[in-house]
């Protein structure tokens, strides 16, 4: 296997990344779900960079996937915290449910339908006591497949 | 201090003392002199009176001593207004040598200043004591006295001033004092109109005088009247005249004291402005103000000198608007309105006596003015009085008022007399001084015929004179007694200020008008008059006989109509009613219709145009301007709908587009 074709094999598992990460932050509204989607498309961008560092043989590249986990590792907290205090608010992780931020008044271009959120009392999980296998819970387990 | 004061002229201090006077019931009226608001002006004006008075005594001895050497007067310079240098530069085509701008504030104190001062400060004493019975319990009585000091000052600095931007600057004052007082009872529709149109009748004459003043600039270099330390003077100037521009300029000036003095054309404001309270009608509108027109057309004579076509033109105006203003008077009823038409009639007298031009017209147009400043001035206040009985100035509304208003009834009887030349009495002198004058003038042979029509129509005026006054009289104070309702069961004699004041002014009519000689001696002082030529035409015996009879005449047909005559007065009013005479002059010759027509209506309409353009067409295209941003924003807003995705999904479509643009620049 030549040089090239290690290459062109490189790039399209990154482009499959990327275009993966970039459908998946386009079409699913979960907050959690966009920002892995994210994630995702940065290691496509960042398995590009380290396969044609090592094409060109040189360092850069792998440098800059070093500065890319870094960032994306301030990024992830940040976007968590953010993820939390809007999850706190709203009691649910659909972004659609902040769509409605404009002034009051304003002309809308359309009005998107997006469904009620059925639950009212959140369940929030609970850490198990170490070394016990947990009880499984239904409920909850229902309402985090909803999540 | 006692060093300032005596080092302080009197001629500084006559203007200076109503201005302080001014200020302080200005700061102070409202808060804390409320009822004793005239007070600082009173006193002010009283001294300035006495110092005006000193002054009139040390010129008069001045000119007793050294009778044949007249100075140029003293003058007192406070401070230097304006210094320009080279400015007449500018002045295109000028071949001399480069002149300065420069305008001194310079009070001067000769014949014609001490004269116009003393009347002033006198007349304003006297009014101000008047109005401070007149005005009680009004509820702007520290804003009467207020303007009335304010007013004051400007009249004295008008008068005493050595230049004509400062005389402008002051001829301002004093309108602007006029439109405040006229306007004085603000909240009535027809005080506010008629103080608007005050001002911008004045508006008119003062573009005139403005643009004279201009052409003096252009043509002396030079803005003082005479000489002082580093300018020269204009009326001393031997430099020479142009004869066109002479004439221009005379016209202009004319016309500036046409506006001031309410003569022919502009004379439409002087009647509106009887809506402001009657001292002010007393003070300005008859005795001090409208004289302004006859004060600067003398001071500046050496300029009218120049041109006898100048001279005709104050004579004609002068003449015309006397008739005119007197067969209005005839057939009004409004008994101020009657008093404003004959102030105009007068003021047209005294501008006959000044477009004689000689000597003598010019010394009995000032006496005229002098006279006329006391009698008008008492019969303002007398009709005052009625005012404050009755509560209104319609004649036909009130009568037999003699037996409840003896005091107002005698002196207001002196004021009719002396205003229609009743023998011996101040109006007698001074028409007669007018008269002899004009028949002087026709004697000499150019324009003799102007001047001989002129002079029969001013005996024609003094006999309407005495019609319209005693018409006023007699419908005031005899017939049937009657009162109208609003004045309670009987009108009462006014306050002991009011009445007061009447007395004063009734005895000052029947002895002024002996003062005929020394105010010549005082008045030849002026260096403006100096060089009149003495045409010594002998004294004319029979011009003293005739208006003695005119004025008797008058008198006699107006007692004969307004007494007893009730059917043959209806039937004179009847035969010049169906002749349309009597329709002309109540609707005082059309003249407001005409100029409603002419100038204000189509300024109306112009204002309108511009009106509509401003709103429909300026406003909209900045409204549209300022709507262009917002639609097109409002186009975007509608991108903003919140939905996160989509936000991701333009970003990644703008993303394409960039990619897309790269490729296509990279291709070509």
């Amino acid at each position: 296997m030549n040089e090239v074709t290690l290459l062109q094999n490189y790039l399209i598992l990154s482009g499959l990344l990327f275009g993966i990460g970039l459908l998946g932050f386009l079409v699913r509204r979960n907050m959690i779900v966009m920002f892995l989607s994210v994630e995702m498309m940065l290691q496509g961008i960042s398995l590009s960079f380290a396969a044609w560092g090592r094409f060109h043989h040189d360092w850069d590249g792998q440098i800059m996937v070093l500065f890319i986990i870094a960032v994306a590792g301030c990024e992830a907290a940040i976007a968590l915290a953010l993820i939390l205090v809007l999850v706190q608010r709203s009691q649910t992780l659909d972004i659609a449910h902040w769509q409605h931020q404009h002034e009051a008044g304003q002309l809308r271009f359309r009005e998107p339908l997006v469904p009620e959120a059925t639950v009212t009392t959140p369940i929030w999980p609970q850490l198990s006591p170490a070394g016990v296998e947990p009880e499984p819970d239904l409920e909850a387990e229902s309402h985090r497949k909803r999540i | 201090m006692s060093y300032c004061l005596a080092t302080i002229h009197p001629i500084a201090l006559i203007p200076a003392l109503p201005l302080l006077a001014t200020i302080l019931t200005a700061l102070l009226g409202a808060r804390y002199l409320k009822r004793l608001s005239h007070w600082p002006v009173m006193v002010a004006t009283a001294v300035s009176f006495l110092l005006s008075a000193m002054l009139l005594v040390q010129t008069h001895q001045s000119t007793a001593n050294d009778h044949q050497q007249a100075d140029s007067g003293e003058i007192v310079t406070l401070w230097s207004w304006v210094h320009v240098q080279d400015a007449y530069q500018a002045v295109p085509s000028s071949e001399r040598e480069t002149e300065d701008l420069r305008i001194d504030v310079v009070l001067r104190v000769d014949g014609l200043t001490v004269v116009m001062l003393t009347m002033v400060t006198f007349v304003s004493l006297l009014v101000t004591i008047f109005a401070a019975g007149y005005m009680h319990d009004d509820p702007g009585y520290w804003r009467f006295f207020t303007y009335i000091g304010l007013f004051i000052f400007s009249m004295t600095m008008l008068i005493s001033v050595n230049n004509f931007v400062l005389l402008f600057v002051f001829w301002e004052a004093v309108g602007m004092c006029s439109y405040l007082l006229i306007g004085f009872w603000y909240q009535k529709p027809e005080a506010a109109a008629a103080g608007k149109k005050a001002f911008l009748v004045n508006r008119v004459g003062d573009f005139g005088f403005l643009l004279a003043l201009f052409l003096i600039w252009s043509t002396y270099g030079t803005l003082n009247y005479y000489g002082t330390e580093g300018a020269r003077g204009v009326l001393d100037s031997s430099l020479p005249l142009g004869e066109a521009s002479g004439l221009l300029i005379c016209l202009l000036l004319m016309l500036g004291a046409c506006g001031k003095s309410a003569q022919f054309p502009l004379h439409i404001w002087l009647p509106d402005a009887m809506e402001g309270p009657t001292p002010v009608s007393a003070l300005i509108h008859a005795a001090t103000m409208v004289t302004a027109g006859i004060y600067m057309v003398t001071r500046c004579w050496p300029l009218f000198a120049a041109s006898e076509e100048a001279q005709l033109a104050v004579a004609c105006i002068g003449g015309f608007t006397a008739l005119l203003a007197g067969l209005i008077a005839l057939t009004q009823f409004d008994l101020k309105r009657v008093l404003a038409y004959s102030t105009i009639s007068q003021l047209g007298y005294m501008f006959l006596a000044l477009g004689t031009g000689s000597r003598a017209g010019i010394v009995a147009g000032m006496f005229h003015l002098v006279t006329h400043a006391f009698f008008k001035a008492l019969l303002f206040l007398g009709s005052g009085s009625v005012m404050h009985a009755t509560g209104t100035v319609d004649m036909r509304q009130f009568g037999g008022l003699r037996s409840r208003l003896r005091i107002t009834h005698i002196t207001f009887l002196i004021g009719c007399l002396a205003l229609s030349g009743f023998p011996l009495l101040a109006g007698f002198w001074s028409k007669d001084a007018i008269l002899t004058a004009v028949y002087e003038r026709s004697v000499v042979p150019s324009y003799a015929g102007f001047y001989t029509t002129l002079f029969w129509v001013a005996t024609f005026t003094a006999l309407l004179t005495a019609i319209y006054t005693f018409r006023a009289f007699f419908l005031t104070f005899y017939g049937p007694a009657q009162h109208p309702s609003e004045a309670g069961e009987s009108p009462h004699e006014s306050p002991a200020s009011m009445w007061i004041p009447l007395a004063i002014l009734a005895i000052g009519s029947c002895l002024i008008g002996l003062v005929h000689h020394p105010l010549e001696h005082v008045l030849l002082q002026t260096p403006s008059l100096t060089g009149l030529d003495v045409t010594e035409v002998g004294h004319v015996a029979w011009i003293p006989l005739m208006s003695a009879l005119v004025a008797l005449a008058g008198i006699g047909l107006a007692g004969w109509f307004y007494l007893r005559g009730g059917e043959l007065l209806d039937r004179i009013t009847g035969l010049l009613k169906r002749c349309g005479l009597y329709q002309l002059s109540e609707e005082k010759f059309y003249l407001d219709t005409l100029y409603w027509g002419f100038i204000i209506w189509p300024l109306r309409c112009m204002a309108l145009i511009c009106y509509a353009v401003d709103r429909w067409i300026i406003d909209y295209l900045v409204d549209f301007c300022g709507r262009c941003p917002r639609s097109f924003g409002s186009l975007m807003r509608s991108l903003q709908m919140g939905l996160t995705s989509f936000y991701a999904l333009a970003m990644v479509l703008g993303l394409l587009v960039l990619m897309a643009a790269r490729l296509l620049s990279q291709l070509t």
